[in-house]
């Protein structure tokens, strides 16, 4: 399979070792929740599941103002104001649920020993990576015992975006339901807010 | 293990269990439980050896006990196919029978019974066809087809010198093919040649032409095996009627009734104990063999009333005895001195190594059945008895193994008449002479408890009294398992065989009977065919 160029979306400007946060190069740009994106700690790559993404001001303590009473268009607003885009950051979080020691070797769905450094570029993972990763369910355990409050949400979006990735969508699904079963065997409810998430 | 042997489907895993209760197998997501029936074959793959077993519960579990109160929306076909095999899922309680071993050893000596059990986590799997056949073996000149297990093409055999080694039972509710059942065992006997039969024929069944439940009529053992089969009767005008060639008709002398024949009847007879004692001072006083032409020559008179005082013989004793006996005069077989002597003619039969069939023609009422086949047997075994401790004196021949079939066993069997009666004695010392019985039933509770646990092989069609199933299955172990089997077996053709001649209990659709080709499997040929055949023996010659 001819490898494709992945695609930088920015660059970690916070690390430990079971999350990080990315600053994108573009504004209002972060990738979708639950997609795998993936970067680097020398050369062990790191992969997380982006699980929050957030626009703010750069400065905590500007807040940005309303701006568009008089204009038509959202579009206006920034146009009248370049300096905006420079003013407003987006950020998001990732799950690092896995790494890969080189680039040949299988990934490992366990933390890496340490985590990405600050500034590290952050690439989004293309569809055949992302088929690789999410042969193995193992990563799950990682995801469902994260602290973040949505959890579930992101377990879903995570499984949906992955099974795009997929041949045969359903199959990956029905899979990754299984797992998903045995691992929350006492949590039915949990169960199933998920698996109605991720239904085709 | 055998690389070779094609393997039957995966169906699970084993999860645990023990040797005495069974073990616990829990499907795979992809086995349907539908699928999965009581009775049917598995094998568990252990680490060195295989385990062949039954399955005898199948049960639905769940991980947690919330699913029974809310249920998933099991109507989306996803989290329907997610849930199945994982949250919930189907297992089955199978209990391991044999053992088959990869080693030389047991390869030479086949199956061996359970000792252990397979470690966790070994694969479950269908039986195959061939394993059924390691099990069960092959038809050869000592193993007789039965029948199919459950769903299975394969063929399960008797192994019929064994079977006739000790006695044995077919039992079940009127109408589920013990008749049947009964004839495809006798032909196995007369086919393998293991044994001679006497076969007490109340219903005239076996001999010369049965009738299916349909009413259409199938052949008996005379017209599949002429030249092995002779046909005494009782009653030679039905005989004649229902154009039945006979070899001999058989007479009963009142000089061959004893006073054990008469106690034996007691309850058909509606006699007193006081009564049957009389009996005995009767043949005391008149001697053994013409007590009863004695007790019918009693006139009402002064003679009479002396003796009875003399023997301190009640009136009333007396007159219960009378009305008994008048009822004995009155079968028209029974007479004064018999023409000839039956039990010569049917051991000069047996002797030969022929099978003897007596029907009963119209005398189908249970005191005609018990006293003649109380009486021929008992004179049958005596003479077995005499042969047989002059073959061990004199290192002589044994006698040939002789079978005796009879019906309505519980009237010879029943636990007051049990310790008195000649069968009792031979289920009870059973293979010592030589002579073995196979006893015929609906009712099994009805027989006693020491006679049924002596019992070889038990056939057991769909039996649903309670009481019958448990003395069936008394000291079989595994019985509760086998109980859930027995229960669930179909209403027709469908028996499950357990004990001495098979090396496991196995559920069976029973051979098919009554048609052309089935004859022919059992090597009858009808005349056309051996017209053919000398036809073109006589080509071939000339």
């Amino acid at each position: 399979m001819p490898k494709s160029k992945p695609t930088k979306i920015g660059e970690v400007i916070e690390a430990s070792t079971g999350q990080f946060v990315a600053e994108c190069y573009e504004l209002h740009a972060p990738p979708p929740l639950g997609s795998l994106v993936k970067t680097s700690d020398g050369d062990v790559q790191i992969y997380g599941v982006v699980c929050n993404a957030a626009t703010e001001s750069i400065e905590p303590n500007r807040r940005p103002i309303a701006r568009g009473r008089d204009e038509a268009a959202e579009e206006n607003i920034y146009r009248q104001h370049p300096q905006l885009s420079r003013l407003l950051r987006t950020t998001f979080d990732t799950l690092v649920v896995g790494h890969c020691k080189g680039e040949a070797t299988s990934p490992l769905h366990y933390l890496p020993p340490r985590p990405p450094r600050v500034h590290s570029f952050v690439y989004i993972c293309e569809q055949d990576e992302v088929c690789r990763f999410t042969q193995s369910l193992d990563f799950l355990p990682l995801l469902l015992s994260a602290r973040a409050g949505t959890v579930d949400e992101i377990v879903a979006a995570c499984l949906r975006q992955a099974s795009c990735a997929h041949d045969d969508q359903r199959a990956f699904l029905v899979r990754s339901g299984k797992e998903l079963a045995i691992l929350l065997g006492a949590e039915l409810n949990r169960l199933n807010a998920i698996l109605r998430r991720i239904r085709l | 293990m055998n690389e070779a042997t094609p393997r039957g489907n995966r169906l699970g895993i084993v999860v645990g269990g023990s040797l005495t209760k069974g073990m616990e197998v829990k499907l795979d997501s992809a086995t349907p439980i539908e699928e999965m029936a009581v009775g049917r074959y598995v094998v568990i793959e252990g680490q060195k050896s295989r385990f062949f077993g039954m399955i005898t519960d199948v049960t639905l579990g769940a991980t947690n006990p919330q699913l029974a109160i809310t249920p998933p929306d099991v109507s989306d076909p996803f989290i329907a196919e997610v849930i199945a095999g994982t949250s919930t899922y189907g297992s089955i309680h199978v209990v391991p029978m044999l053992t088959i071993s990869g080693d030389a050893v047991s390869l030479l000596e086949g199956p061996q019974p359970v000792k252990t059990v397979p470690a966790h986590f070994s694969v479950v799997r269908e039986a195959s066809e061939q394993d059924v056949k390691t099990v069960f073996g092959e038809e050869d000149e000592k193993h007789f087809y039965v029948g199919t297990p459950l769903d299975m093409e394969t063929r399960v055999c008797l192994n019929i010198p064994e079977f006739v080694k000790r006695s044995n039972g077919v039992f079940g509710k009127s109408g589920t093919g013990k008749t049947f059942f009964t004839r495809l065992l006798l032909i196995g006997m007369v086919q393998k040649k293991a044994a001679a039969n006497l076969i007490f024929d109340m219903h005239n069944e076996y001999g010369w032409e049965g009738t299916s439940e349909g009413g259409r009529s199938v052949k008996g053992l005379k017209q599949l095996f002429p030249s092995q089969i002779a046909v005494f009767a009782l009653d030679e005008e039905s005989a004649r009627r229902r154009k039945v060639s006979t070899d001999c008709i058989v007479e009963i002398g009142y000089d061959e009734i004893e006073p054990e024949d008469i106690e034996l009847l007691k309850d058909t007879l509606n006699l007193t104990q006081p009564a049957i004692e009389a009996v005995y001072q009767l043949a005391r006083n008149f001697g053994e063999q013409r007590w009863l032409e004695g007790f019918f020559k009693l006139g009402g008179g002064e003679e009479t009333k002396d003796l009875l005082d003399r023997l301190s013989i009640h009136e009333s004793s007396y007159r219960n005895l009378r009305r008994g006996l008048e009822r004995l005069r009155r079968l028209p077989f029974l007479v004064h001195q018999a023409r000839e002597n039956s039990v010569q003619r049917i051991l000069e039969y047996l002797d030969r190594g022929m099978n003897v069939v007596l029907e009963f023609g119209r005398y189908t009422d249970v005191t005609a059945y018990v006293l003649v086949a109380n009486i021929l047997t008992r004179r049958i075994y005596e003479k077995y008895r005499e042969r047989k401790e002059a073959a061990m004196g004199e290192k002589k021949a044994e006698p040939y193994p002789l079978v005796i079939t009879i019906e309505e066993a519980h009237k010879f069997l029943n636990p007051e008449v049990a310790g008195q009666t000649i069968f009792g004695a031979i289920a009870r010392e059973m293979r010592k002479y030589n002579v073995t019985l196979l006893v015929i039933d609906q009712r099994p509770s009805g027989i006693d408890d020491e006679v049924m646990s002596q019992l070889g092989t038990k056939v057991a069609y769909l039996l649903d009294n309670e009481k019958d199933i448990d003395s069936v299955l008394m000291g079989v172990s595994g019985k509760t398992e086998l109980k859930t089997v027995l229960a669930k077996l179909e209403a027709k053709q469908q028996a499950l065989i357990f004990g001495h001649a098979l090396p496991m209990p196995v559920v069976v659709k029973t051979r098919e009977y009554g048609s052309a080709e089935s004859y022919k499997e059992f090597g009858f040929r009808d005349a056309a065919e051996f017209k053919k055949k000398a036809e073109k023996d006589l080509q071939e010659l000339f």
